[in-house]
């Protein structure tokens, strides 16, 4: 067995040989970098890394740095692991994987305690769980192993844009319905504590959504985007 | 060199550990200052926090020399260890140690003439520690106001303590029953106290009770080796 997994590591090598002289933004390298926003999406289309798209999604601005720090992750990590992919042997390559992103997501926590305190608080362990995030380990296994430097960034970047562009969209809904605010500031008016006190929609008697602040409300709305996105997009739909 | 051999395995993950060890070691070192700085202030945030001033980040040390006048170590029978260093004193050490061995930090604020006494708290909530800070009045007994914040709790439920409208219900609270005894704050599960500030209770978070139970062992645990000191300094100790 070992040795056919062999024959299949090396075959996208000699492809990555060919394919060397192609521009750095030809049509392909494009599409490594919009599939995943929408086509081949890891969190709606393959349904990867929903636990921290979840837990951290109640307001915009974790969910930024969180997809910041996704993006370096995987970026760096595709690099790296692409980089080295010839040396890796192949039995303990799921360990060095494992390695490569562990002391990338520790890069990343130590940085942000040190620069963005309060952030990293309130990411708290889910930046130690990007370790865990499967859209991570993913991208390593079925691309930066197979492809070369530029392609696996791309790819990486990609992949964390798209996981981002949902991470933020669904904080968007949860914090504008669940507190009224955006980023932290009031964008439906003042909350008062009489309606005489509110301006904005509370004055006409809006009252924020707290079940939008739990994490099962993270789910539905996640529910639907993907609900959404396949109506638009026809040939997500699978035939049974 | 084969790359599937023992030899070439073993050399492979040595170096890469070597490296990544020495990559790691240097960025936790370099950043540390910068963290620990972070922590300081933010302690000192948490302690003017609980006496109703808020400060940002960068200002929190000119705001603490401003109005923290005291920094005491109590010893368990209320006398002050004058070696000991009270902001730096670490509860989570000491709580290992038995009760003759810990030191009690105590803060003591004045703010316009009001003088207030800040006790840091620390204790075991449903998954990890829980800990803060609460301020007392002059009087020793009536509660000005509170802190908490904890490593593992459930977003939604038990990490809920650190919110505003919780700490908000403990404001006025009294830690001494009527007859003078010491019953703290009781975190109560279907309180219908309403705001009753005189019967050291206060309403529970629906679905945190183990938590909530943890908020009130340790306000009252915490609390009860002061007595020793209150008892030393205040005269109208326990007249309700």
């Amino acid at each position: 067995m070992g040795k056919e997994k062999n024959k299949t590591s090396k075959s996208p090598v000699v492809l990555f040989v060919g394919e060397e002289k192609e521009p750095l933004f030809s049509k392909k390298n494009r599409q490594l970098l919009s599939d995943p926003l929408n086509d081949n999406n890891p969190i709606t289309v393959q349904v990867l890394g929903i636990c921290s798209a979840l837990a951290i999604t109640v307001q915009l601005k974790p969910s930024i740095v969180m997809a910041i720090a996704v993006m370096a992750v995987m970026a760096f990590g595709n690099v790296i692991v692409s980089l080295i992919r010839n040396l890796i042997p192949n039995r303990i390559r799921i360990i060095v994987q494992l390695v490569v992103v562990a002391s990338l997501v520790i890069l990343v926590d130590q940085v942000l305690k040190a620069f963005a305190y309060d952030v990293s608080k309130q990411l708290a362990v889910f930046v130690g769980l990007i370790i865990t995030n499967c859209i991570v380990m993913g991208r390593l296994e079925a691309f930066a192993l197979g492809n070369g430097l530029w392609k696996s960034f791309l790819d990486g970047i990609g992949n964390a844009a798209g996981y981002g562009l949902i991470l933020i969209a669904v904080a968007f809904f949860r914090e504008l319905l669940g507190s009224g605010k955006l980023f932290g500031y009031e964008v439906l008016g003042h909350k008062g504590a009489t309606l005489a006190e509110s301006t904005g929609l509370y004055a006409m008697g809006y009252e924020n959504n707290g079940l939008m602040l739990l994490s099962p409300m993270a789910l539905i709305t996640v529910g639907i985007i993907i609900w959404v996105q396949r109506s638009k997009n026809r040939k997500l739909i699978e035939k049974n | 060199m084969n790359r599937d051999s023992n030899i070439y395995i073993f050399s492979f993950a040595a170096i890469m550990v070597v490296i990544v060890a020495s990559i790691l070691s240097f960025t936790a070192v370099s950043l540390k200052p910068r963290q620990q700085e972070n922590v300081r202030n933010e302690k000192m945030q948490s302690i003017l926090h609980t006496i109703g001033i808020e400060v940002e980040r960068d200002g929190a040390q000119a705001k603490y020399d401003e109005y923290i006048k005291e920094e005491l170590s109590l010893k368990a029978d209320g006398t002050v260890d004058e070696n000991v260093d009270a902001f730096t004193l670490e509860l989570n050490k000491e709580l290992k140690k038995t009760v003759d061995e810990q030191r009690f930090p105590l803060f003591v604020a004045d703010v316009d003439g009001e003088k207030y006494y800040i006790v840091p708290l620390r204790g075991a909530g449903l998954w990890n520690a829980i800990w803060g800070y609460i301020s007392l009045k002059e009087d020793m007994n009536t509660v000005k106001g509170t802190i908490f914040d904890h490593a593992g709790e459930t977003p939604g439920l038990g990490a809920e303590i650190t919110q505003g409208w919780f700490q908000e219900r403990f404001v006025d609270e009294k830690i001494f029953s009527p007859n003078g005894e010491l019953v703290g704050i009781a975190v109560q599960k279907g309180y219908g106290g309403g705001n009753n500030k005189d019967d050291n209770a206060v309403d529970a978070i629906s679905g945190a009770t183990i938590t909530g139970d943890g908020v009130t062992n340790m306000i009252k645990e915490r609390l009860s080796h002061y007595l020793p000191y209150f008892e030393k300094n205040n005269t109208k100790l326990a007249l309700n």
